[in-house]
């Protein structure tokens, strides 16, 4: 007997087993050093980082009887969960030690719910997709919650879990439907079995729009967008931070694993729900965002509209449209990662700086952080030459592609309307004389990492082009 | 080695500049911010000369090109060039950023670095979107170049600056994002290619050059501006601070009409004969009506705001109707009326800035207490209603004389810009500086110091030199001229 190949899920197994130990590991560290956790964790997705990178460029490896995957696409996708993580690790340190949240649980959950993306990243088989899902809905649901003491986030752990496991039922009743009609749960045989059997069967239509709502309601689009606002305004700063970020590229990986690998040949029946989901999600996302004076919530509508955008990619079935769809998905955590990075700059012990007008004046405050802002919000509303406008630019040209030329003149009409809001926020902080005089402090790699993470949207511009041929290459394998 | 890259060097080296004024920091080192500022100003301006010198007239083909890879994929370039329409209005930019830089030198006194980064960033923007010959550079620089706007007005304009400041962005940011559909949908059907000068080439149906027509038309309309798109541009005038002002009118208005000679004549022939007398009745209703809201105003720089949207009815006017006259009165008028405008609007800012009114009732008899300063605004007053030997008087005369070949009523209708112009600015005139001292104010007005005199010069010098000698200016642009029309004669259908 063989031992089975697991070599292509060696970054998955590391994680995890890092997690492990450093769940034991945290007992034994005493408060005062209890930053080793911290320091841990970022070791682990270095180690991460290297292992997938020795396996990058390989041919596609399966593993667990095809049950997983290990890809071009995957590895792309792992790779830039780590960074994202990385850095949402750095900016929560400081702000989870002020409000005494500093705990070896929130590195682990954290970690897991990195595996989760993972294997959801990974996934060729209907339950390891599930398997990833819930993993990672578990680690945030008990991330949501960690701050125990606040109802804001205990009501929104709540409304977040009640929903969310709705939405796991919803898909994971899709996919039984789906299983029903083609008899598989592996996704290359059931693509196989529509094509044998045709795209127009009764209960494989039924699945899909089970699975759709499902997914819409784990990217939070309109109308399963609901969890969306509470769940960013309840949640701890540095946990909106995490959720609004890189689940987005997991989300992303389940689109295209379950809807474009396994149901492509239905794009005809998805395309026109995915067209109404995002229509309903850049009109309500962007006009409702501009009612808000919280910019937490401000942004939780901001990233429904934007899921609005992404989705145009995905719905032009295109492989051009997918990898415009990937490049939308890595420039918005991008920007919402550096969004939520300036709010907790902006807080510190006992101040959360979470209505819109704690920016006021910031450009007297402080002119390097009101300018690093000024970039993400110009690139959240896609003005040139910021890396935002590329990414709508490119989910629209996929959208004109194939002819909805109605749908691309009401994307760039809802983002003249989205542009308002953005635009609120830097009028407030360069217009506006400044209420709160407090300086801001932060540590020196807070300092670095944001500047980097805000720069690097104006930066990339000569580059644009190879990170876009990487999308293509991921999609195109 | 730099000569391949002259337009490269003007576009990013006020940029750079830019950025360089930027890390000077708060207002301690205000005066090294000045300097660096106006170094960097007037570098950009000589790195401008050169494509004057160097420019060969007697060809319409692109020149100074710079062709490299960017986005593959899409195949988008990095590609620059200028022809003899591009040519006069990067000088303009160039030049009218230096004196911009000079006029605030005092005026200015809080965040000084950022206030001559953001006119160093925009001049790179500017020249950008005049010398960009791929769609999606060229649409990166017009947009890119609202932000330092929404900056400028909003932090040092007027009391009701944000309102005026995200108007003008939402407007303009509106206008340009069908623009950008319309390149997209030119993309596909130019086989994927994003260059410019390849879409003339392109077959399209007469449908299809409407609705593409339409959606320049929001773009560039909105720009000019024209009737009855032009709401947000008294706003953002009267809100701006003068430097702000000056470069709106002067620069940022013929970015429209640049478009519309740059994208909806020579890729949209049909369209534009199609919808002349759409274009030809906005413009003269321009030249006429705002010519006679211009006359009511009682706010200097709200009437200078109307009188531009008037001239630039005469420069859309010429467009659209086909003659090399027409055309290249337009341009004449275009680059004139940068000369004028930011003059006039300089003018007003030096009266402002002593007495802090902008009202015209607040003023009178000035010509008394500031003789020499009075003597400059004659001369600009008079450009502005196209006295002969004045550069004012070029452009309109060649915009008539085009008119006139095609129909005598539009000739008569452009015509009575000499009337409405002559009685708005010269009434103006006469209740600002002539007549008895108004009142103390007036009367302890110090006249112009020397650093408003060499600003003022320097127009002045540039509005006779074009209106006594105007070959250099009119020159360089005869074979573009022929070659546009060349390309607006021939039918896609």
């Amino acid at each position: 007997m063989n031992m089975p190949n697991i070599l292509p899920a060696a970054p998955e197994i590391f994680v995890s087993s890092m997690a492990c130990v450093i769940l034991v590991a945290d007992l034994f560290l005493t408060e005062r050093r209890r930053v080793a956790s911290y320091w841990l964790t970022q070791l682990t997705l270095v180690g991460a980082a290297l292992i997938t990178l020795r396996g990058l460029d390989a041919a596609p490896a399966f593993a667990f009887h095809n049950m997983f995957v290990q890809d071009y696409l995957a590895d792309v996708l792992k790779l830039a969960t780590y960074v994202i993580t990385a850095f949402v690790f750095a900016y929560s340190r400081d702000y989870l030690r002020a409000r005494d949240l500093l705990r070896g649980e929130y590195f682990v959950l954290g970690l897991l719910g990195v595996v989760g993306m993972m294997v959801m990243a990974s996934a060729s088989h209907f339950l390891t997709l599930y398997l990833g899902l819930e993993l990672l809905s578990l680690s945030l649901y008990a991330m949501v919650a960690f701050q125990r003491d606040s109802t804001a986030a205990t009501e929104a752990a709540m409304k977040y879990f009640v929903l969310g496991a709705i939405a796991t039922g919803i898909l994971l009743y899709g996919m039984s439907m789906l299983y029903g009609a083609t008899g598989s749960l592996e996704i290359a045989a059931v693509r196989k079995a529509i094509a044998a059997m045709g795209a127009d069967n009764m209960v494989l239509i039924f699945g899909l729009v089970f699975v759709v709502v499902g997914l819409a309601f784990k990217l939070g689009a309109v109308p399963f967008h609901m969890w969306v606002p509470d769940v960013y305004h309840g949640a701890p700063t540095s946990v909106t931070l995490y959720i609004g970020t890189a689940p987005k590229l997991a989300a992303f990986a389940v689109i295209m694993r379950l809807l474009i690998g396994g149901l492509e040949d239905m794009s005809g029946s998805w395309r026109d729900m995915l067209a109404i989901i995002a229509v309903l999600s850049m009109g309500l996302g962007n006009v409702v965002a501009i009612a808000q004076d919280n910019i937490k919530r401000m942004l939780a509508y901001s990233s429904i509209s934007h899921m609005g955008f992404f989705l145009l990619g995905i719905l032009s079935a295109t492989p051009n449209g997918y990898s415009s769809s990937l490049f939308y998905v890595l420039i918005y955590t991008t920007m919402s990662l550096g969004a939520f990075g300036m709010v907790i700059l902006l807080s510190r012990a006992g101040f959360e700086a979470e209505r819109l007008v704690d920016f006021k004046g910031l450009n007297q405050r402080n002119s390097w952080y009101a300018f690093l802002m000024l970039l993400l919000m110009l690139s959240m509303a896609g003005v040139p030459p910021t890396i935002g406008f590329y990414a709508k630019l490119l989910v629209i040209q996929a959208v004109i592609g194939i002819n909805m030329l109605w749908l691309a003149v009401v994307a760039v009409l809802f983002a003249v309307i989205g542009a308002y809001y953005y635009l609120r926020v830097i009028k407030l902080m360069y217009f506006d004389e400044p209420d709160d005089q407090a300086p801001i402090t932060a540590g020196l790699d807070m300092r670095v990492l944001i500047g980097v993470n805000a720069l690097a949207l104006l930066a990339v511009l000569p580059w644009t082009g190879a990170v876009i041929d990487l999308c293509l290459k991921a999609i195109k394998g | 080695m730099l000569s391949q890259h002259l337009l490269s060097i003007a576009t990013w080296l006020p940029i750079l500049g830019g950025v360089a004024v930027l890390a000077t920091g708060g207002d301690r080192n205000a005066n090294l911010a000045r300097r660096l500022g106006l170094g960097f100003a007037v570098a950009a301006f000589l790195a401008t000369i050169p494509l004057y010198i160097g420019f060969d007239a007697r060809t319409h083909e692109m020149q100074f090109g710079e062709n490299y890879p960017w986005i593959e994929a899409f195949n988008i370039r990095y590609r620059l060039g200028i022809d003899g329409i591009s040519l006069l209005l990067i000088l303009l930019t160039s030049f009218s950023t230096v004196l911009v830089v000079i006029s605030a030198w005092l005026v200015i006194q809080r965040k000084v670095a950022q206030y001559m980064a953001a006119f160093l960033i925009m001049e790179g923007l500017m020249i950008g979107v005049f010398s960009a010959l791929d769609a999606i550079l060229f649409y990166v620089f017009w947009e890119g170049m609202l932000v330092p706007m929404f900056l400028i007005i909003g932090l040092w304009g007027g009391p009701n600056r944000v309102y005026a400041t995200i108007k003008f962005f939402l407007y303009t940011f509106l206008g340009s994002v069908l623009m950008l559909v319309a390149f997209i949908y030119l993309y596909y059907r130019s086989g994927g290619s994003f260059d410019i000068l390849a879409w003339p080439a392109v077959k399209l149906g007469l449908t299809e050059q409407i609705l593409i027509f339409l959606a320049f038309f929001a773009a560039f309309a909105v720009k000019v501006p024209m009737w009855p798109v032009h709401t947000w541009l008294p706003d953002a005038h009267v809100e701006a601070p003068t430097g702000g002002s000056v470069i709106l009118a002067a620069i940022m208005l013929k970015m429209g009409a640049y478009g519309f000679l740059r994208f909806n004549l020579p890729i949209l022939p049909d369209a534009s004969h199609e919808l002349a007398w759409f274009m030809i009745t906005l413009s003269l209703i321009a030249v006429v009506y705002i010519g006679l809201v211009a006359l009511v105003q009682e706010d200097m720089k709200k009437l200078i705001a109307y009188s531009s949207i008037a001239h630039m009815g005469f420069v859309t006017l010429g467009f659209f109707v086909f003659n090399a006259q027409g055309i290249e009165g337009g341009i004449a008028q275009m680059v004139s009326h940068g000369f004028i405008s930011g003059a006039l609007f300089l003018c007003v800012g030096v009266l402002y800035d002593r007495l802090h009114s902008r009202m015209i009732k607040d003023y009178g008899g000035v010509a008394n207490t500031m003789p020499v300063f009075a003597a400059f605004m004659m001369l600009f007053a008079m450009a502005n209603t196209g006295l002969p030997g004045t550069s004012g008087f070029v452009g309109e005369f060649l915009v008539i004389l085009g008119a006139f070949q095609v129909n005598v009523w539009y000739a008569f209708l452009a015509a009575t810009t000499l009337v409405f112009g002559a009685a708005y600015t010269l009434w103006m005139y006469k209740r600002v500086l002539f007549g008895a001292v108004a009142n103390d104010h007036v009367a302890q007005l110090a006249d112009a110091t020397p650093r408003e005199i060499a600003y003022l010069a320097a127009l002045a010098l540039a509005v006779l030199v074009m209106g006594l000698w105007p070959f250099p200016f009119l020159d360089v642009m005869h074979a573009s001229v022929e070659h546009l029309l060349q390309q607006v004669s021939v039918s896609k259908l």
